[in-house]
């Protein structure tokens, strides 16, 4: 670990760092033989930043999400949440996460849902209804609060899975894909939404995506990682000024920043004839 | 003939669906039933060819009203039989399957023995369990009704334990929720429906294998003693009177099962 402590680890102090990966590895055994998904990982994400992985299928991106969720097991390498064990910082609840699939339990409504994670922490009945008014009003489903997840599209329905990760105030977001089975015009809608949801609650998000626009319109950074094995190859600096809102989709500096993404994930420039 | 026919072809037009029309489903069967009992009426009434032991409908709703009182007491010793197997059946169905889906090994011993007593015609053990527990126990009968019901509930249930989705699991874990909470909240639920089918099949195997286990000793008295009494001794028209109680029992334990099924299964379609 001392090898790596120098040159990625510097970002910050240790409570200014909400995810720390040095040289993580995960190896799935199958019967084919050891499959390396991930190898040689160095990330760090400070607090209150938004951080984007891409890649193609196969690329690990969603290992990493689920080995710093502590849904899985880091085979080798050190990952550190706010500084504790991954297993720690999910027993002590310090993320929220969501999912491609909206994970939604169709017997609760949407009131429920949202509340889960507050029921299972043992949360009293009047604070957890406050809460979840406070999350329908923040995510705007607030007629919604009492159907059931049947009645809902597949937007509303992501819209109550992100309500429901933050409903315990995590200071970081875990989100794999959450856009991806969602139509276009919803999802630029929801990313426009999210966007300010981060800026709002001051929380640090990795985000797992195979869009190139979805990346850069939302992240601080985005992670280019590249498969077999999976592995970090490049990290790109967004640095957007201004809000995250429909104006900066129109703007050259964005396009910039999508060129680049896509220069780093192909490994060539690519020629476009509408730039330069 | 001809007024059903146009009516058909207006809703036809006017509701863009294809398909009978939605009155059909209930006129249909009773139509087909009505055909039914006016063929049996002119069969044993009017033509006079049927055999003996098939009496006229007109006598079976006669013996019906006027032997109501021992029909029902009947009733009342066969559907106890079946609802105290149904139930036993039922909590031992769960509870084991419960096991075997939390421990390995209990999975592997029981599901043998378990297809083993599902091809054992429940029949065939019926006149030893009768013997065993004596001429004066319903104990025998409830045992049997209790068998029949397991199987289905066991093999259903332990389905249902296994059919939690790997996304809901993965929400739990990230929620820091421990095995008891994950069970209350998510592997229970998800089971619950297939619990209810599992019912569903038990309540008409427990109604037929209790009413079944009268014909092989036991106490005299259930609808099943009665129907085999009055058929042997002659008089057919109170045996088919009795038959109709045994329909009526298992139509109930049918629908109410039925609607609780329907009951659970109401959301889950998301």
């Amino acid at each position: 670990m001392s090898a790596h402590d120098s040159g990625a680890a510097s970002s910050g102090e240790q409570g200014g760092v909400a995810v720390r990966a040095v040289d993580v590895g995960k190896v799935f055994p199958t019967k084919a033989g050891d499959v390396v998904a991930l190898s040689g990982v160095d990330l760090d994400v400070a607090a209150g930043e938004f951080v984007s992985l891409i890649g193609p299928s196969g690329c690990g991106k969603s290992t990493l999400m689920r080995l710093i969720a502590d849904l899985d097991p880091a085979t080798s390498g050190v990952l550190e949440v706010f500084g504790k064990p991954p297993q720690r910082a999910r027993l002590d609840q310090d993320y929220g996460i969501a999912f491609q699939q909206a994970g939604l339990l169709p017997w609760r409504t949407v009131g429920q849902n949202i509340g889960l994670p507050l029921e299972l922490h043992g949360v009293a009945k009047a604070a957890r209804i406050d809460r979840i008014r406070e999350l329908v009003e923040l995510v705007g489903l607030t007629d919604f609060v009492d159907r059931y997840p049947d009645q809902l599209s597949g937007g509303m329905q992501q819209r109550v899975a992100i309500a429901r990760s933050l409903a315990e105030r995590p200071r970081l977001l875990l989100m794999d894909e959450p856009f991806g089975a969602l139509d276009e015009m919803t999802r630029e809608h929801l990313q426009g939404e999210l966007a300010r949801l981060a800026a709002e609650t001051q929380a640090a998000v990795v985000f797992v995506t195979h869009s190139i626009p979805e990346a850069v319109f939302l992240s601080d950074r985005v992670v280019v990682m590249s498969p077999r094995p999976g592995r970090i190859t490049d990290i790109i600096d967004v640095d957007l000024p201004g809000p995250r809102d429909a104006s900066l989709r129109e703007s050259p500096e964005y396009f910039h920043r999508v060129t680049a993404v896509r220069e780093a994930l192909h490994g060539t420039p690519v020629e476009r004839a509408n730039e330069r | 003939m001809t007024a059903p026919t146009t009516s058909s072809i207006a809703a036809a037009r006017t509701a863009p669906r294809t398909g009978p029309p939605e009155w059909l489903r209930f006129v249909a069967p009773i139509a087909v039933g009505v055909i039914i009992v006016a063929v049996w009426i002119l069969l044993v009434d009017v033509l006079k060819v049927a055999p003996r032991a098939l009496p006229s409908p007109v006598a079976i709703g006669e013996n019906l009203v006027q032997h109501f009182g021992i029909i029902l007491a009947g009733m009342q010793i066969t559907a106890t039989n079946a609802l105290i197997g149904l139930a036993a059946g039922t909590i031992v169905g769960i509870v084991l399957a419960a096991l075997a889906a939390t421990l390995k090994p209990v999975d592997g011993m029981l599901v043998p023995i378990i297809a083993a007593i599902a091809v054992v015609p429940i029949v065939a053990i019926t006149p030893i369990l009768n013997t065993m527990f004596g001429a004066s126990s319903q104990f025998g009968r409830q045992a049997v009704a209790g068998l029949a019901a397991f199987v289905p509930v066991f093999i259903n249930v332990l389905r249902g334990l296994r059919q939690t989705r790997p996304v809901h699991r993965d929400l739990l874990r990230s929620s820091a929720a421990n095995g008891f909470q994950t069970f209350r909240i998510l592997t229970l639920p998800t089971a619950l429906p297939y619990l209810m089918t599992g019912l569903r099949i038990a309540s008409s195997l427990a109604v037929i294998s209790a009413l079944v286990a009268e014909y092989f000793g036991g106490p005299s008295d259930g609808i099943g003693t009665a129907i085999a009494t009055y058929a042997k001794s002659g008089r057919s028209a109170l045996a088919w009177a009795f038959v109709a109680g045994a329909i009526a029992i298992g139509l109930v334990f049918f629908l109410v099962t039925s609607l609780l099924e329907r009951l659970v299964t109401r959301r889950r379609s998301g």
